[in-house]
Protein backbone atom coordinates (compact mmCIF):
# COMPACT_ATOMS: atom_id res chain seq x y z
CA UNK A 1 0.00 0.00 0.00
CA UNK A 2 1.10 3.26 -0.90
CA UNK A 3 1.05 6.20 1.25
CA UNK A 4 0.45 9.88 -0.12
CA UNK A 5 1.91 11.85 2.24
CA UNK A 6 -1.14 15.17 2.25
CA UNK A 7 0.55 18.27 2.80
CA UNK A 8 -0.89 20.63 4.85
CA UNK A 9 -2.11 23.73 2.54
CA UNK A 10 -0.33 26.78 3.28
CA UNK A 11 -2.03 30.13 2.97
CA UNK A 12 -0.29 32.54 0.77
CA UNK A 13 0.35 35.80 1.40
CA UNK A 14 -2.74 36.92 -1.00
CA UNK A 15 -4.62 34.66 1.29
CA UNK A 16 -3.28 36.63 4.78
CA UNK A 17 -3.63 39.73 3.50
CA UNK A 18 -7.31 39.28 3.44
CA UNK A 19 -7.98 42.21 1.02
CA UNK A 20 -7.70 39.89 -2.15
CA UNK A 21 -10.34 37.58 -0.52
CA UNK A 22 -12.70 40.86 0.28
CA UNK A 23 -13.02 41.80 -3.23
CA UNK A 24 -13.71 38.46 -4.13
CA UNK A 25 -16.79 38.73 -2.01
CA UNK A 26 -17.26 41.51 -3.03
CA UNK A 27 -17.40 41.26 -6.75
CA UNK A 28 -19.51 37.53 -5.99
CA UNK A 29 -22.29 39.58 -4.04
CA UNK A 30 -22.46 42.10 -6.90
CA UNK A 31 -23.06 39.13 -9.23
CA UNK A 32 -25.92 37.97 -7.79
CA UNK A 33 -27.01 41.88 -7.03
CA UNK A 34 -26.59 41.80 -11.35
CA UNK A 35 -28.57 38.62 -11.82
CA UNK A 36 -31.01 39.50 -8.98
CA UNK A 37 -31.96 42.78 -11.01
CA UNK A 38 -32.33 41.41 -14.02
CA UNK A 39 -34.18 38.17 -13.05
CA UNK A 40 -32.08 35.64 -13.84
CA UNK A 41 -31.29 34.47 -10.31
CA UNK A 42 -30.26 31.08 -10.15
CA UNK A 43 -32.93 29.11 -9.40
CA UNK A 44 -35.50 31.95 -10.33
CA UNK A 45 -37.09 29.86 -13.05
CA UNK A 46 -38.10 26.26 -10.95
CA UNK A 47 -39.20 28.73 -8.22
CA UNK A 48 -41.03 30.98 -10.26
CA UNK A 49 -39.97 34.03 -9.19
CA UNK A 50 -41.51 37.68 -10.05
CA UNK A 51 -38.71 39.11 -11.41
CA UNK A 52 -36.05 40.07 -8.34
CA UNK A 53 -34.63 38.11 -7.11
CA UNK A 54 -36.20 34.26 -6.42
CA UNK A 55 -38.99 35.42 -4.31
CA UNK A 56 -42.52 34.67 -5.87
CA UNK A 57 -45.02 38.00 -4.91
CA UNK A 58 -47.38 36.05 -2.67
CA UNK A 59 -50.51 37.14 -2.79
CA UNK A 60 -50.45 38.13 -6.73
CA UNK A 61 -48.83 35.04 -7.46
CA UNK A 62 -49.48 31.36 -6.14
CA UNK A 63 -47.43 27.96 -5.67
CA UNK A 64 -51.07 25.98 -6.05
CA UNK A 65 -49.76 24.25 -9.65
CA UNK A 66 -46.65 23.29 -7.92
CA UNK A 67 -48.53 21.86 -4.58
CA UNK A 68 -47.83 18.00 -4.68
CA UNK A 69 -50.59 15.46 -4.64
CA UNK A 70 -50.03 14.57 -1.16
CA UNK A 71 -50.23 18.23 0.47
CA UNK A 72 -52.06 18.36 3.38
CA UNK A 73 -53.93 21.36 3.31
CA UNK A 74 -57.81 21.74 5.04
CA UNK A 75 -59.49 18.81 6.36
CA UNK A 76 -62.83 18.79 4.98
CA UNK A 77 -65.74 16.24 4.69
CA UNK A 78 -66.67 14.92 0.72
CA UNK A 79 -69.71 13.50 -0.60
CA UNK A 80 -69.84 10.51 -3.40
CA UNK A 81 -70.67 10.97 -6.47
CA UNK A 82 -74.51 11.01 -6.24
CA UNK A 83 -74.42 13.67 -2.88
CA UNK A 84 -74.59 11.56 -0.37
CA UNK A 85 -72.35 11.97 2.69
CA UNK A 86 -69.86 9.22 3.70
CA UNK A 87 -69.68 10.23 7.02
CA UNK A 88 -71.32 7.71 9.07
CA UNK A 89 -70.31 9.42 12.29
CA UNK A 90 -68.05 6.96 13.94
CA UNK A 91 -66.18 9.73 15.25
CA UNK A 92 -63.17 8.07 15.10
CA UNK A 93 -61.42 11.52 13.81
CA UNK A 94 -62.50 12.81 16.79
CA UNK A 95 -61.00 10.53 19.44
CA UNK A 96 -57.46 10.30 16.94
CA UNK A 97 -57.56 13.80 16.63
CA UNK A 98 -54.49 14.90 18.44
CA UNK A 99 -55.09 18.55 19.10
CA UNK A 100 -59.01 18.17 19.62
CA UNK A 101 -60.08 19.94 16.55
CA UNK A 102 -63.17 18.14 15.62
CA UNK A 103 -66.21 18.19 17.27
CA UNK A 104 -69.16 15.79 15.79
CA UNK A 105 -72.53 15.51 17.22
CA UNK A 106 -74.28 12.18 15.68
CA UNK A 107 -77.41 11.76 13.97
CA UNK A 108 -79.50 9.12 13.11
CA UNK A 109 -80.97 8.46 10.01
CA UNK A 110 -85.02 7.76 10.18
CA UNK A 111 -86.15 4.18 9.41
CA UNK A 112 -88.07 5.55 6.78
CA UNK A 113 -84.82 6.37 4.80
CA UNK A 114 -83.74 5.16 1.58
CA UNK A 115 -80.14 4.31 3.34
CA UNK A 116 -81.54 3.30 6.42
CA UNK A 117 -78.93 0.51 6.87
CA UNK A 118 -76.21 3.22 7.57
CA UNK A 119 -77.84 4.21 10.45
CA UNK A 120 -76.16 7.56 11.16
CA UNK A 121 -74.87 10.47 9.76
CA UNK A 122 -73.35 13.67 11.25
CA UNK A 123 -76.00 16.09 13.20
CA UNK A 124 -73.09 18.85 13.51
CA UNK A 125 -69.61 18.49 12.24
CA UNK A 126 -66.98 21.29 13.38
CA UNK A 127 -63.42 21.35 12.83
CA UNK A 128 -61.67 24.17 14.88
CA UNK A 129 -58.93 25.56 12.04
CA UNK A 130 -57.17 27.53 15.35
CA UNK A 131 -56.61 24.24 16.58
CA UNK A 132 -55.95 21.86 13.57
CA UNK A 133 -52.13 20.95 12.85
CA UNK A 134 -52.87 19.32 9.26
CA UNK A 135 -51.74 15.96 10.54
CA UNK A 136 -54.02 14.15 8.41
CA UNK A 137 -54.95 11.38 10.85
CA UNK A 138 -58.33 12.21 10.86
CA UNK A 139 -57.67 11.42 6.49
CA UNK A 140 -55.89 7.94 7.78
CA UNK A 141 -58.45 6.73 10.74
CA UNK A 142 -61.72 7.48 8.51
CA UNK A 143 -63.17 4.07 7.78
CA UNK A 144 -65.84 5.44 4.80
CA UNK A 145 -63.21 7.84 3.21
CA UNK A 146 -65.14 10.64 4.29
CA UNK A 147 -62.93 13.17 5.31
CA UNK A 148 -59.85 14.44 3.42
CA UNK A 149 -57.43 17.17 3.67
CA UNK A 150 -57.82 19.25 0.73
CA UNK A 151 -54.81 21.66 -0.87
CA UNK A 152 -56.28 24.59 0.32
CA UNK A 153 -53.70 26.41 2.65
CA UNK A 154 -55.18 29.74 2.81
CA UNK A 155 -57.27 29.83 6.20
CA UNK A 156 -57.85 33.65 7.58
CA UNK A 157 -61.01 34.74 9.78
CA UNK A 158 -61.24 37.64 11.59
CA UNK A 159 -62.81 35.86 14.73
CA UNK A 160 -62.56 32.76 16.37
CA UNK A 161 -65.58 31.95 15.06
CA UNK A 162 -64.73 32.46 11.73
CA UNK A 163 -61.97 29.68 11.83
CA UNK A 164 -64.50 27.14 12.73
CA UNK A 165 -65.52 25.02 9.57
CA UNK A 166 -69.22 24.06 10.26
CA UNK A 167 -70.67 21.10 8.35
CA UNK A 168 -71.78 22.99 5.09
CA UNK A 169 -68.57 24.48 4.77
CA UNK A 170 -66.87 21.53 5.17
CA UNK A 171 -68.83 19.81 2.61
CA UNK A 172 -68.05 22.79 -0.16
CA UNK A 173 -64.54 22.50 0.44
CA UNK A 174 -64.24 19.28 0.11
CA UNK A 175 -66.89 18.59 -2.91
CA UNK A 176 -67.22 15.53 -4.61
CA UNK A 177 -65.25 12.49 -4.91
CA UNK A 178 -65.78 9.02 -6.62
CA UNK A 179 -64.74 5.58 -5.58
CA UNK A 180 -66.51 2.44 -4.11
CA UNK A 181 -67.88 2.67 -1.07
CA UNK A 182 -69.08 -0.12 0.79
CA UNK A 183 -71.87 0.94 2.45
CA UNK A 184 -74.23 2.21 -0.49
CA UNK A 185 -74.18 -1.43 -1.95
CA UNK A 186 -77.25 -2.96 -0.42
CA UNK A 187 -76.00 -6.56 -0.48
CA UNK A 188 -72.76 -5.88 1.97
CA UNK B 1 -26.24 91.92 9.14
CA UNK B 2 -25.90 90.20 11.98
CA UNK B 3 -29.63 89.75 11.78
CA UNK B 4 -29.66 88.04 7.63
CA UNK B 5 -26.56 85.92 9.33
CA UNK B 6 -28.74 84.18 11.86
CA UNK B 7 -31.71 84.10 9.50
CA UNK B 8 -29.64 82.20 6.59
CA UNK B 9 -27.97 80.31 9.30
CA UNK B 10 -31.26 79.31 10.57
CA UNK B 11 -32.34 78.23 7.35
CA UNK B 12 -29.59 76.36 6.38
CA UNK B 13 -29.39 74.50 9.88
CA UNK B 14 -33.42 73.62 9.00
CA UNK B 15 -32.11 72.50 5.45
CA UNK B 16 -29.76 70.56 5.68
CA UNK B 17 -30.27 68.24 9.05
CA UNK B 18 -34.19 68.48 8.61
CA UNK B 19 -35.01 68.21 4.61
CA UNK B 20 -31.78 66.79 3.78
CA UNK B 21 -30.31 64.36 6.26
CA UNK B 22 -32.85 63.15 8.37
CA UNK B 23 -34.97 61.76 4.93
CA UNK B 24 -31.84 60.26 4.09
CA UNK B 25 -31.26 58.33 6.91
CA UNK B 26 -35.15 57.18 6.61
CA UNK B 27 -34.25 55.96 3.16
CA UNK B 28 -30.86 54.59 4.23
CA UNK B 29 -32.90 52.11 6.08
CA UNK B 30 -34.56 51.38 3.05
CA UNK B 31 -31.62 51.54 0.82
CA UNK B 32 -30.36 49.14 3.15
CA UNK B 33 -32.90 46.42 2.98
CA UNK B 34 -33.22 46.71 -0.89
CA UNK B 35 -29.91 46.26 -2.03
CA UNK B 36 -29.01 43.94 0.74
CA UNK B 37 -32.01 41.66 -0.76
CA UNK B 38 -30.76 42.29 -4.32
CA UNK B 39 -27.68 41.29 -3.05
CA UNK B 40 -29.09 37.91 -1.43
CA UNK B 41 -31.44 37.61 -4.26
CA UNK B 42 -34.58 38.46 -2.51
CA UNK B 43 -36.77 41.49 -2.93
CA UNK B 44 -36.97 43.19 0.17
CA UNK B 45 -39.85 46.08 0.78
CA UNK B 46 -41.90 46.91 -1.68
CA UNK B 47 -45.68 46.90 -0.42
CA UNK B 48 -45.97 50.36 1.47
CA UNK B 49 -46.95 52.68 -0.74
CA UNK B 50 -50.58 54.27 -0.19
CA UNK B 51 -53.58 51.97 0.20
CA UNK B 52 -55.87 54.05 -2.03
CA UNK B 53 -58.08 50.99 -1.34
CA UNK B 54 -58.60 52.11 2.06
CA UNK B 55 -60.16 55.27 0.32
CA UNK B 56 -62.49 53.18 -1.68
CA UNK B 57 -59.85 53.42 -4.58
CA UNK B 58 -59.55 50.68 -7.33
CA UNK B 59 -55.86 49.82 -6.40
CA UNK B 60 -52.74 50.79 -3.92
CA UNK B 61 -49.94 52.90 -5.12
CA UNK B 62 -47.27 50.90 -3.99
CA UNK B 63 -43.82 53.02 -4.92
CA UNK B 64 -41.93 49.91 -5.02
CA UNK B 65 -42.50 50.60 -1.24
CA UNK B 66 -40.82 53.66 -0.97
CA UNK B 67 -43.23 54.45 1.97
CA UNK B 68 -41.50 51.89 4.23
CA UNK B 69 -39.43 54.00 6.25
CA UNK B 70 -42.59 56.52 7.16
CA UNK B 71 -44.45 53.30 8.06
CA UNK B 72 -41.46 51.91 10.28
CA UNK B 73 -40.98 55.76 12.04
CA UNK B 74 -44.96 55.53 12.63
CA UNK B 75 -44.31 51.96 14.31
CA UNK B 76 -41.74 53.23 16.31
CA UNK B 77 -43.83 56.36 18.04
CA UNK B 78 -46.59 53.77 18.15
CA UNK B 79 -45.23 51.11 20.08
CA UNK B 80 -44.98 51.06 23.78
CA UNK B 81 -41.62 52.44 25.18
CA UNK B 82 -40.84 50.20 27.87
CA UNK B 83 -38.45 50.90 30.56
CA UNK B 84 -37.18 47.44 32.24
CA UNK B 85 -37.53 47.73 35.97
CA UNK B 86 -33.63 47.09 36.30
CA UNK B 87 -31.85 49.63 34.46
CA UNK B 88 -30.39 52.93 35.70
CA UNK B 89 -32.87 55.21 34.68
CA UNK B 90 -31.10 58.70 33.96
CA UNK B 91 -28.38 57.49 32.33
CA UNK B 92 -30.48 54.44 30.48
CA UNK B 93 -32.92 57.35 29.17
CA UNK B 94 -29.90 59.82 28.30
CA UNK B 95 -27.93 57.12 25.51
CA UNK B 96 -29.68 57.37 23.24
CA UNK B 97 -30.02 61.17 22.72
CA UNK B 98 -26.28 60.98 23.12
CA UNK B 99 -25.30 58.40 20.27
CA UNK B 100 -27.74 60.19 17.73
CA UNK B 101 -26.87 64.11 18.77
CA UNK B 102 -23.29 63.93 18.12
CA UNK B 103 -23.70 62.25 14.50
CA UNK B 104 -26.44 65.35 13.70
CA UNK B 105 -24.12 68.31 15.29
CA UNK B 106 -20.99 67.13 12.56
CA UNK B 107 -23.00 68.29 9.75
CA UNK B 108 -22.72 71.34 10.45
CA UNK B 109 -19.35 71.30 9.25
CA UNK B 110 -20.07 69.48 5.47
CA UNK B 111 -19.94 71.15 2.77
CA UNK B 112 -22.72 70.76 1.01
CA UNK B 113 -22.29 72.52 -2.34
CA UNK B 114 -20.46 76.27 -3.48
CA UNK B 115 -22.21 79.23 -2.93
CA UNK B 116 -25.75 80.20 -4.14
CA UNK B 117 -26.57 83.69 -4.85
CA UNK B 118 -30.20 84.83 -3.90
CA UNK B 119 -31.70 88.55 -4.03
CA UNK B 120 -27.47 89.54 -4.26
CA UNK B 121 -26.45 87.35 -1.11
CA UNK B 122 -23.85 85.31 -1.55
CA UNK B 123 -24.74 82.12 0.55
CA UNK B 124 -22.18 79.23 1.11
CA UNK B 125 -23.70 75.97 1.34
CA UNK B 126 -21.87 74.68 4.99
CA UNK B 127 -23.73 75.40 7.82
CA UNK B 128 -20.44 76.82 9.79
CA UNK B 129 -17.68 77.52 7.55
CA UNK B 130 -15.03 76.82 10.64
CA UNK B 131 -11.18 76.12 10.09
CA UNK B 132 -11.19 72.71 11.79
CA UNK B 133 -13.74 70.74 10.13
CA UNK B 134 -11.90 66.99 10.30
CA UNK B 135 -10.61 67.85 13.65
CA UNK B 136 -14.18 69.07 15.20
CA UNK B 137 -15.81 66.01 13.14
CA UNK B 138 -13.21 63.63 14.74
CA UNK B 139 -13.70 65.57 18.34
CA UNK B 140 -17.23 65.31 18.51
CA UNK B 141 -18.26 62.18 16.35
CA UNK B 142 -16.06 60.28 19.14
CA UNK B 143 -18.59 61.24 22.13
CA UNK B 144 -21.10 58.80 20.43
CA UNK B 145 -19.27 56.24 21.97
CA UNK B 146 -20.19 57.32 25.19
CA UNK B 147 -23.93 56.69 24.31
CA UNK B 148 -23.20 53.89 23.58
CA UNK B 149 -21.18 52.62 26.87
CA UNK B 150 -23.50 54.01 28.70
CA UNK B 151 -25.91 52.52 27.40
CA UNK B 152 -24.34 49.46 27.73
CA UNK B 153 -23.76 49.74 31.34
CA UNK B 154 -27.11 51.51 32.02
CA UNK B 155 -29.21 48.62 30.77
CA UNK B 156 -28.03 46.70 33.77
CA UNK B 157 -27.66 43.26 32.17
CA UNK B 158 -24.67 41.32 30.59
CA UNK B 159 -25.28 41.51 26.65
CA UNK B 160 -26.19 44.94 26.68
CA UNK B 161 -22.50 45.52 28.83
CA UNK B 162 -20.57 43.60 26.95
CA UNK B 163 -21.77 45.56 24.04
CA UNK B 164 -21.04 48.44 25.63
CA UNK B 165 -17.47 47.54 26.51
CA UNK B 166 -16.45 46.43 23.17
CA UNK B 167 -17.96 49.63 21.97
CA UNK B 168 -15.75 51.47 23.81
CA UNK B 169 -12.34 49.34 23.20
CA UNK B 170 -13.21 49.44 19.54
CA UNK B 171 -13.45 53.12 19.50
CA UNK B 172 -10.24 53.75 21.04
CA UNK B 173 -8.62 51.58 18.59
CA UNK B 174 -9.71 53.15 15.33
CA UNK B 175 -10.06 56.61 16.42
CA UNK B 176 -6.33 56.38 16.53
CA UNK B 177 -5.71 54.76 12.98
CA UNK B 178 -8.91 57.43 11.62
CA UNK B 179 -7.08 60.66 13.07
CA UNK B 180 -3.54 59.44 11.92
CA UNK B 181 -4.77 58.63 8.80
CA UNK B 182 -5.98 62.25 7.77
CA UNK B 183 -2.72 63.41 8.70
CA UNK B 184 -1.20 63.10 4.92
CA UNK B 185 -4.37 64.62 3.61
CA UNK B 186 -3.55 67.56 5.61
CA UNK B 187 -0.16 67.91 4.48
CA UNK B 188 -0.83 68.00 1.46
CA UNK B 189 -3.86 70.27 1.38
CA UNK B 190 -1.88 72.35 3.90
CA UNK B 191 -5.24 73.58 5.44
CA UNK B 192 -8.36 72.44 7.81
CA UNK B 193 -11.08 74.30 6.25
CA UNK B 194 -13.28 71.95 4.28
CA UNK B 195 -14.79 74.43 2.06
CA UNK B 196 -11.28 75.42 0.94
CA UNK B 197 -10.61 71.75 0.57
CA UNK B 198 -13.11 71.01 -1.67
CA UNK B 199 -12.89 74.39 -3.65
CA UNK B 200 -9.20 73.47 -4.23
CA UNK B 201 -9.83 69.70 -5.32
CA UNK B 202 -12.46 71.65 -7.85
CA UNK B 203 -9.91 73.01 -9.34
CA UNK B 204 -6.61 71.49 -8.76
CA UNK B 205 -8.26 67.35 -9.29
CA UNK B 206 -9.74 65.15 -6.34
CA UNK B 207 -7.17 64.33 -3.85
CA UNK B 208 -7.17 60.26 -5.18
CA UNK B 209 -7.84 60.88 -8.87
CA UNK B 210 -5.95 64.44 -9.61
CA UNK B 211 -6.86 64.30 -13.73
CA UNK B 212 -6.81 67.84 -14.30
CA UNK B 213 -6.00 71.36 -13.10
CA UNK B 214 -2.63 70.84 -11.47
CA UNK B 215 -2.45 67.27 -11.21
CA UNK B 216 -2.09 67.25 -15.16
CA UNK B 217 0.20 70.74 -15.12
CA UNK B 218 3.07 71.61 -12.80
CA UNK B 219 2.07 75.25 -12.14
CA UNK B 220 5.85 75.90 -11.67
CA UNK B 221 7.38 74.07 -14.85
CA UNK B 222 4.26 73.59 -17.03
CA UNK B 223 5.14 70.01 -17.37
CA UNK B 224 3.04 66.95 -16.35
CA UNK B 225 2.87 67.18 -13.12
CA UNK B 226 4.33 63.45 -12.27
CA UNK B 227 4.90 64.47 -8.13
CA UNK B 228 1.01 64.57 -7.88
CA UNK B 229 0.59 61.39 -9.13
CA UNK B 230 3.19 60.16 -6.77
CA UNK B 231 1.77 61.36 -3.86
CA UNK B 232 -1.65 59.40 -4.78
CA UNK B 233 0.10 56.45 -3.41
CA UNK B 234 0.50 57.64 0.30
CA UNK B 235 -2.93 59.21 -0.31
CA UNK B 236 -4.62 55.33 -1.66
CA UNK B 237 -3.28 53.83 1.76
CA UNK B 238 -4.82 56.79 3.81
CA UNK B 239 -7.98 56.63 1.88
CA UNK B 240 -8.01 52.77 2.55
CA UNK B 241 -7.47 52.77 6.32
CA UNK B 242 -9.94 56.30 6.73
CA UNK B 243 -12.50 54.01 5.28
CA UNK B 244 -11.88 51.25 7.31
CA UNK B 245 -12.02 53.36 10.56
CA UNK B 246 -14.96 55.20 9.34
CA UNK B 247 -16.64 51.22 9.30
CA UNK B 248 -15.41 50.55 12.73
CA UNK B 249 -16.20 54.22 13.83
CA UNK B 250 -20.29 53.45 12.85
CA UNK B 251 -20.28 50.33 14.14
CA UNK B 252 -21.45 48.44 10.78
CA UNK B 253 -20.61 45.09 9.26
CA UNK B 254 -17.72 44.02 9.62
CA UNK B 255 -16.71 45.98 12.57
CA UNK B 256 -20.40 45.64 14.29
CA UNK B 257 -18.92 43.76 17.47
CA UNK B 258 -20.88 45.97 19.84
CA UNK B 259 -24.66 44.62 18.57
CA UNK B 260 -23.58 41.69 16.57
CA UNK B 261 -26.94 39.98 17.33
CA UNK B 262 -25.65 36.01 17.18
CA UNK B 263 -23.07 36.64 20.14
CA UNK B 264 -24.92 39.92 22.22
CA UNK B 265 -28.62 39.37 21.53
CA UNK B 266 -28.80 43.06 20.20
CA UNK B 267 -25.50 44.55 22.22
CA UNK B 268 -25.98 47.50 24.14
CA UNK B 269 -29.62 48.06 22.94
CA UNK B 270 -31.07 44.70 23.84
CA UNK B 271 -32.70 46.50 26.47
CA UNK B 272 -34.32 49.14 24.13
CA UNK B 273 -37.25 49.66 22.92
CA UNK B 274 -39.57 51.92 20.35
CA UNK B 275 -38.13 55.19 20.20
CA UNK B 276 -35.17 54.86 21.87
CA UNK B 277 -33.97 52.14 20.26
CA UNK B 278 -34.90 54.07 16.93
CA UNK B 279 -32.98 56.96 18.26
CA UNK B 280 -29.90 54.37 18.38
CA UNK B 281 -30.67 53.40 14.71
CA UNK B 282 -31.11 56.71 13.20
CA UNK B 283 -27.83 57.50 14.94
CA UNK B 284 -25.81 54.48 13.42
CA UNK B 285 -27.38 55.20 9.77
CA UNK B 286 -26.51 59.48 10.49
CA UNK B 287 -22.98 58.35 11.20
CA UNK B 288 -23.13 56.25 8.57
CA UNK B 289 -24.14 59.46 6.14
CA UNK B 290 -21.29 61.69 7.95
CA UNK B 291 -18.70 59.66 7.53
CA UNK B 292 -19.32 58.99 3.66
CA UNK B 293 -19.65 62.77 3.20
CA UNK B 294 -16.30 63.25 4.77
CA UNK B 295 -14.55 60.21 3.12
CA UNK B 296 -16.47 61.99 -0.24
CA UNK B 297 -15.28 65.46 0.53
CA UNK B 298 -11.65 64.41 1.65
CA UNK B 299 -11.03 62.45 -1.40
CA UNK B 300 -13.43 62.10 -3.58
CA UNK B 301 -13.85 66.41 -4.02
CA UNK B 302 -17.08 66.96 -1.86
CA UNK B 303 -19.68 68.73 -4.21
CA UNK B 304 -16.83 69.08 -7.24
CA UNK B 305 -18.07 67.48 -10.81
CA UNK B 306 -14.63 67.13 -11.71
CA UNK B 307 -12.83 66.82 -14.31
CA UNK B 308 -12.69 70.64 -14.90
CA UNK B 309 -16.27 70.82 -15.52
CA UNK B 310 -16.53 73.25 -12.53
CA UNK B 311 -15.09 75.63 -14.26
CA UNK B 312 -15.78 75.64 -17.30
CA UNK B 313 -20.10 75.08 -16.57
CA UNK B 314 -20.57 76.90 -13.40
CA UNK B 315 -18.03 80.13 -13.50
CA UNK B 316 -18.12 83.13 -15.03
CA UNK B 317 -15.27 84.64 -16.76
CA UNK B 318 -14.46 86.70 -13.20
CA UNK B 319 -13.63 83.19 -11.85
CA UNK B 320 -16.89 83.57 -9.61
CA UNK B 321 -19.37 80.77 -9.10
CA UNK B 322 -22.43 81.16 -11.17
CA UNK B 323 -25.93 81.74 -9.00
CA UNK B 324 -27.21 78.38 -9.50
CA UNK B 325 -23.78 76.86 -9.11
CA UNK B 326 -24.40 75.50 -5.55
CA UNK B 327 -27.78 74.01 -6.60
CA UNK B 328 -25.92 71.39 -8.87
CA UNK B 329 -22.99 70.54 -6.58
CA UNK B 330 -25.08 70.00 -3.72
CA UNK B 331 -26.47 67.33 -6.31
CA UNK B 332 -23.43 66.11 -7.38
CA UNK B 333 -21.98 65.57 -3.37
CA UNK B 334 -25.81 63.69 -2.61
CA UNK B 335 -25.14 62.19 -5.64
CA UNK B 336 -21.17 60.78 -4.49
CA UNK B 337 -22.56 60.60 -1.32
CA UNK B 338 -25.49 58.11 -1.86
CA UNK B 339 -22.87 55.85 -4.28
CA UNK B 340 -20.82 55.73 -0.75
CA UNK B 341 -24.03 54.74 1.08
CA UNK B 342 -24.60 51.81 -1.31
CA UNK B 343 -21.36 50.92 -1.06
CA UNK B 344 -21.33 51.11 2.90
CA UNK B 345 -24.63 48.43 2.29
CA UNK B 346 -22.86 46.46 -0.28
CA UNK B 347 -19.69 45.67 2.11
CA UNK B 348 -21.79 45.32 5.04
CA UNK B 349 -23.94 42.35 3.33
CA UNK B 350 -20.12 40.58 2.17
CA UNK B 351 -17.89 41.15 4.55
CA UNK B 352 -18.35 38.47 7.62
CA UNK B 353 -18.10 39.75 10.89
CA UNK B 354 -14.83 39.57 12.37
CA UNK B 355 -13.49 37.80 15.61
CA UNK B 356 -12.98 39.91 18.31
CA UNK B 357 -9.14 39.49 18.44
CA UNK B 358 -8.59 39.60 14.82
CA UNK B 359 -10.57 43.35 15.27
CA UNK B 360 -8.10 44.50 17.58
CA UNK B 361 -5.04 43.09 16.23
CA UNK B 362 -6.22 44.95 12.94
CA UNK B 363 -6.49 48.24 14.61
CA UNK B 364 -3.65 48.29 16.80
CA UNK B 365 -0.90 46.33 14.66
CA UNK B 366 -2.19 46.96 10.98
CA UNK B 367 -4.34 49.80 10.91
CA UNK B 368 -1.90 52.10 13.15
CA UNK B 369 1.30 51.13 12.00
CA UNK B 370 0.33 51.44 8.85
CA UNK B 371 -0.94 54.99 9.08
CA UNK B 372 2.22 56.26 11.15
CA UNK B 373 4.26 54.79 8.41
CA UNK B 374 2.03 56.45 5.78
CA UNK B 375 2.50 59.76 7.07
CA UNK B 376 6.73 59.14 7.15
CA UNK B 377 6.18 57.96 3.19
CA UNK B 378 3.89 61.38 2.80
CA UNK B 379 6.16 63.79 4.26
CA UNK B 380 9.39 61.69 2.56
CA UNK B 381 7.81 62.36 -1.54
CA UNK B 382 6.79 66.02 -0.28
CA UNK B 383 10.38 66.51 0.68
CA UNK B 384 11.77 64.77 -2.54
CA UNK B 385 9.32 66.78 -4.34
CA UNK B 386 10.26 70.54 -3.08
CA UNK B 387 13.85 69.78 -3.23
S1 LIG C 1 -65.30 11.56 8.99
FE1 LIG C 1 -64.86 9.40 8.91
S2 LIG C 1 -63.88 9.00 10.91
FE2 LIG C 1 -64.85 10.98 11.07
S3 LIG C 1 -66.85 10.51 11.93
FE3 LIG C 1 -67.14 10.57 9.73
S4 LIG C 1 -66.86 8.44 9.11
FE4 LIG C 1 -66.05 8.58 11.16
S1 LIG D 1 -55.68 17.05 10.26
FE1 LIG D 1 -55.09 16.31 12.26
S2 LIG D 1 -55.46 18.07 13.57
FE2 LIG D 1 -56.54 18.52 11.69
S3 LIG D 1 -58.59 17.80 12.05
FE3 LIG D 1 -57.51 16.09 11.11
S4 LIG D 1 -56.75 14.88 12.83
FE4 LIG D 1 -57.34 16.88 13.63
Amino acid sequence: MAFIKIKRPELSLSDKLYIPAIFKGLWLTFKHAVKSVRGKSIGSKDLASSGLGITMQYPEQKWDEHLPEYYRGVPALVTDEQDRERCVSCQLCEFICPPKAIKIIPGEIPSDDEWAKVEKRPKEFEIDMTRCIYCGMCEEVCPEQAIYLRQDYAVTGLTREEMVNDKKRLYEIGGKRVGLVNKWNELK
Amino acid sequence: MEITFLAISAIKIFVFTFVITLPMIAYSTYAERRVSAILQDRVGPNRVGIPLTLFGGKKDWKFFGLLQPLADGLKGLLKEDFTPAHVRKNYYWIAPALTAVPAFVTVCVIPFGSEITIFGETVKLVIADIGIGPLFIFAIASLSVYGITIAGWASNSKYPFLGGVRACAQMISYEIALGLSIVPVLMVFGMLNLSDIVNEQAINGWLIFPAWGEGLTNPDTGNFNLGRWLLVIPLLISFFIFTVSIFAETNRMPFDLPECETELVGGYHTEYSSMKFALFFMGEYAAMIVGSALIVTVFFGGWSLGFGLDAKWLMDEAGNWKAYAGLVHLGAFLTKVVAFIVFFVWVRWTVPRFRYDQLMKLGWVVFFELALVNIFLTAGIMWWLAR
